[in-house]
Parts: C-alpha cells; sequence; structure tokens
C-alpha cells in the first residue's frame, strides 16, 4: 500500500518539427492515499496519458515532484504496474506467459512466477483460458489478462488508462463490476484514468476532473457511496447529483464536445 | 469465484458460414484433397513430357524426357554424380550458413542501433542493389576456381536478402509492448530478448527464404562460368556436348533442392508462429 504524492507537476512538451511547445500539465497537485482508489476524468488532451506516464516513470520530470510512499519518483520501479489502454499483450506468448510477463523481467523465479500468475488469472476469471493466445481472447478477455499481469507484480500502485475504453458498452459494464470486485479484494491504491463519468464515480474513492489547454485539476469530489455497488446504483440520486456535477465542471471546459438530446 | 464473463459467450455461440462448418467436418479429408490436386498435376506434366517427344511432337535432342532423365541419372550416379552434389551441397551449406551466423546477428545489431545503422546503411544498399555476379570475375581472380570462390558469391548473395530483411524486422518492434516492458523495469537486454528477439523471427525465416534463391542462383552460375565440379559444372560441360538429358538432371536436382529448402523453411516458419491465427 502507498502513499502518491505528485507537487506542483508541470509538463511540457516540443514539438520537433515545429519547435513549439504545449504546456500538457500546469501545477497539478494531487494525493492518493493508502489504498485508495483515485479517477481521473477529463476531455481528451488534457494530459491524463501524460500524467501516469510520469507517474510511472516513463517520462522525465522536469518541473515539480512525484512522491511515493516518501521516495522520490525516478524512472520505473517494482512499487508500479501500468494498465495500458491498448493490451500490449505479447502476440506470441500465451495468456499464463503473459500474465507472467513483468514478474519474469523482475526476476522472480519461475516457481514463484507461476504461482502467482495462476492466482491472478483466477482472481481475474481467466481460469481455463491460460493455454489460450491473446488473438484468441475476446478484447475484454484481453484486457483482464493485462489487469492480472499488472496485479501479479502486487505494485503498491496500480496505474490505469482507460483500461476499458476499447471495449463494447455490455462488456463495459461487467467489467466495472469486475474491477470492483477485484479491487475490494487487493485494495491497492490506483490511479484510473477514464473518459466516462458514470465509470468514475461508480469506481471511485475520488474523482478528479481535469480542464484542458492547459491540462490542470479543475476539483476534486469525494465519492461517499457505500461498498460493493451494484451496478444499479448508477440510477441513485445521489449517484446522479454527482455526475451532474462533474458534467457541469466539464463543460466549463470550452474544448469539452457538448451533447445535444 | 470468477463470474463468468458474458463476452466470452459469442465465441461459444456458432455463427460460421456454412461453408466453414462444412469444411470443419473433414479437415483432414480437405487438406488431402488439396495435396492430391497437387500431386496430380505434377503427374500429369510429367506424363506429357514423356509423351510428346514419343509422338514425334518435339524432338527428344531439345527437351529430352522422364525416362531418359531416369537413365541419365543412373548413368552420371556411377560416374561421380554424387561428388558433384557433394560439391554443391557444400559451396551452398557453408556460404548459406555463413551468410545466416553472420547476417542474422548483424541485422539485429543494425535494427537496434541507429547510429550503426546510419554509417552502414548506403554501404548495404549499394552491395544489395548491385548484381552479385557481377563480382564472380573478380571473386575468382582473387579464389581461383575452385570452391572457395563459389562460397564467396553464394554468401555474398544471400547474406544481403538476410541483412535488409532482419533489420527491417527489428525496427517494427511495437511501441505499446516497448513501453509495457519499461514501465515492469525491463532493461534493455530484456527487451532484446523478450521483445526484439521473438518479433524478428518471421523476418529471420522470410529473409533466409528469399535467399536460398539467392544462393542457388551463386552455386549453379559460379559453377557455369569456371569451375572444376559440381552440379553446375557437369551441367555445363553436358551442354557443351549436346547432352540434353544430363543438363535436365541437373536442373531436376536443383529444382528438388531449391523446393525441398524452400518447404523446410515453410514448416519451421509454422512451428516458431503456432501462436498466430490459423488461416
Ligand atoms: N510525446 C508527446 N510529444 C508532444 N506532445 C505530446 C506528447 N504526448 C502528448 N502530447 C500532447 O500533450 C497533450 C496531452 O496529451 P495526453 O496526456 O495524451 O492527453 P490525454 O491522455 O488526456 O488524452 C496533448 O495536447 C498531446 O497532443
Ligand atoms: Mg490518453
Amino acid at each position: 500500500m502507498a502513499k502518491l504524492e505528485i507537487h506542483n507537476l508541470s509538463v511540457e512538451y516540443t514539438l520537433k518539427r515545429t519547435n513549439q511547445s504545449v504546456l500538457a500539465l500546469q501545477a497539478v497537485d494531487l494525493t492518493v492515499q493508502n489504498g485508495e482508489f483515485v479517477a481521473i476524468v477529463g476531455p481528451s488532451g488534457c494530459g491524463k496519458t501524460t500524467l501516469l506516464n510520469l507517474v510511472a516513470g516513463l517520462w522525465p520530470i522536469t518541473q515539480g515532484k512525484i512522491h511515493l510512499n516518501g521516495r522520490p519518483v525516478q524512472g520505473p520501479g517494482n512499487d508500479r504496474a501500468m494498465v495500458f489502454q491498448t493490451p500490449a499483450l505479447l502476440p506470441w506468448r500465451t495468456v499464463q506467459a503473459n500474465v507472467g510477463y513483468g514478474l519474469t523481467l523482475q526476476g522472480y523465479s519461475r516457481l514463484e512466477t507461476q504461482a502467482r500468475t495462476q492466482r491472478f488469472i483466477e482472481l481475474v476469471g481467466l481460469a481455463g483460458f491460460e493455454e489460450s493466445y491473446p488473438h484468441e481472447l475476446s478484447g475484454g478477455m484481453q484486457q483482464r489478462a493485462n489487469l492480472a499481469r499488472a496485479l501479479a507484480v502486487e505494485p503498491a500502485l496500480l496505474l490505469l488508462d482507460e483500461p476499458l475504453s476499447a471495449v463494447d458498452a455490455q462488456t463495459r459494464e461487467i467489467l466495472q463490476i469486475e474491477l470492483q470486485r477485484i479491487w475490494l479484494a487487493t485494495r491497492h491504491s490506483a490511479l484510473y484514468v477514464t473518459h466516462q463519468i458514470d465509470e468514475a464515480i461508480f469506481l471511485a474513492d475520488k474523482v478528479v476532473v481535469m480542464a484542458t489547454r492547459p491540462g490542470r485539476i479543475q476539483a476534486v469530489i469525494a465519492v461517499d457511496l457505500p461498498r460493493p455497488r451494484p451496478l444499479s446504483i448508477k440510477r441513485h440520486p445521489a449517484f446522479i447529483a454527482l455526475s451532474e456535477q462533474i458534467w457541469q465542471l466539464l463543460q466549463r471546459d470550452v474544448s469539452f464536445p457538448r451533447m445535444e438530446h | 469465484m470468477a463470474i463468468y464473463p458474458i463476452e466470452e459467450k459469442s465465441r461459444l455461440g456458432s455463427n460460421r458460414t456454412l461453408a466453414a462448418r462444412v469444411a470443419a467436418l473433414w479437415p483432414r479429408a480437405h487438406r488431402y484433397d488439396h495435396t492430391l490436386l497437387g500431386w496430380l498435376t505434377l503427374i500429369a506434366f510429367f506424363a506429357l513430357w514423356e509423351l510428346a517427344p514419343a509422338l514425334g511432337l518435339v524432338k527428344p535432342l531439345f527437351i529430352s524426357s522422364p525416362s531418359r532423365i531416369f537413365k541419365a541419372a543412373l548413368w552420371l550416379a556411377e560416374r561421380g554424380l554424387w561428388r558433384d552434389i557433394q560439391v554443391s551441397a557444400q559451396e551452398f551449406g557453408i556460404g548459406f550458413g555463413l551468410a545466416v551466423i553472420i547476417g542474422v546477428p548483424l541485422g539485429m545489431l543494425l535494427g537496434w542501433n541507429t547510429p550503426l545503422r546510419a554509417m552502414f546503411n548506403p554501404l548495404i544498399s549499394a552491395f544489395h542493389a548491385t548484381p552479385r555476379v557481377a563480382l564472380l570475375p573478380l571473386l575468382i581472380l582473387w579464389l581461383g576456381i575452385g570452391i572457395s570462390s563459389k562460397i564467396a558469391i553464394v554468401f555474398l548473395g544471400s547474406i544481403f536478402p538476410i541483412l535488409i530483411t532482419v533489420m527491417a524486422g527489428m525496427r517494427t518492434l511495437d511501441e505499446n509492448l516497448l513501453k509495457c516492458a519499461r514501465s515492469f523495469g525491463a532493461n534493455d537486454r530484456q527487451i532484446f530478448l523478450t521483445l526484439a528477439l521473438p518479433s524478428t523471427v518471421p523476418f529471420i525465416i522470410a529473409g533466409m527464404r528469399l535467399a536460398v534463391g539467392r544462393a542457388l542462383i551463386g552455386v549453379v552460375v559460379g559453377e557455369l562460368v569456371a569451375s572444376t565440379a559440381g552440379i553446375g559444372h557437369m551441367m555445363s560441360i553436358a551442354s557443351a556436348t549436346f547432352q540434353t538429358d544430363k543438363v535436365f538432371v541437373g536442373i531436376l536436382i536443383l529444382a528438388s533442392a531449391g523446393y525441398s529448402l524452400t518447404e523446410l523453411l515453410t514448416w519451421i516458419e509454422a512451428h516458431f508462429e503456432r501462436w498466430r491465427p490459423q488461416k
């Protein structure tokens, strides 16, 4: 379990071709408590992926600070694992070998790798598909494998970048329930990026609302709904009020596409 | 307890086409049918070849016939054909083997390392664009008319296709996989072994497949130009003395060698590519 502290983080990209600079993140402050599930919503281009990449240590920090358990983040580490938007499974490896990939890279023994791999394959509901190749799985199942691979290294902090954005609406709701079940079983600290307001509220202890140009945090909204939450909670007045509040915040951001009905 | 995911149901339910279902009922028969068709065509071809000169349609001097070729092969077998096959096989084996042993790691290194690639790319492209046979007179001058000049031409013929395809293969590394490996803290060596190498295998085999043809050209042309032994040597003597049957023995040996080697590579490829969607 871990406490993540992001302090005054700014990121500027310089486009090589035009030599223009884009302020992707501006003065971001954010804390994720031990065992807390924090969701980030925001229009595309507001720097959500950038933020996760920095926390994951995949991009250098030039302004501001990120601390995990009191230690500054410098590059990737065993204390964090990322679930990517595209499942990024190795196509020539079976589910089992894919779930064990992170463990192998981090030098775990074959025995330990095997035991943990099996445990997390079962946890994400992929038992019976150990010997399948990624192309034999549906998109939803690929994401389960992707999640199991990240969970298997037992990271202090789990980073998830729109993990459900590529699956269809029905599968998405099933996986939301599954994610909650898995999270309740593991209680990882989690930083979860999503496009969808209802997904953020459903899963999170608090929702971070971002704005674009420059990418920044507009508001942090606590979600005090009891767990485990059934899907029907999405029709609860408290849930609807929260989603209305976040919707209003996002609407203020001019570049967020307005929805007509 | 795992909740059984709904999305898997569609995989179990059958919405395949009728044709696919019928094919699935007789997968073996289906495959055997195709193999049989291929063999029938081949047999028909040889039958026609045998009949055409027998019916006086073409002069046997030009096209020979399977039975004449068979007789010539038996005759040659007792008079040094094995020796010729051995010499040619040796030239091919050593030249092609060296090209693989050097070309694969070198291609990987150049594909992996951008500055090195920048240094050597123009040289490699220039070599690749030059017809290698044009170097033969030079090689003979340097290495003589024995086996060495042929090994050299086979090597030069086959290393460039391997080098170039392997280099290209190394550069097709999936960005997402790379990012994933890095996020787990993979070092360069691990990325090479777990990502670069496996994703380059199909390119290595494709390069070798191209190289087989080039290597065989090297063997034959090398031996035709100047040699003391080998299939090409035997063919050039037979041709100069109008012994069509013997020339055909050489052609058939080369054809079956090329075919078998390509089939072998297809088999190896299938072994490495078990994970790919079946067609
Ligand atoms: N590697 C990069 N180089 C230059 N600009 C980038 C790079 N990555 C992202 N950006 C820009 O930074 C902004 C934030 O991007 P990103 O973090 O991917 O947003 P999000 O994930 O919220 O959609 C966008 O304007 C994007 O174009
Ligand atoms: Mg993104």
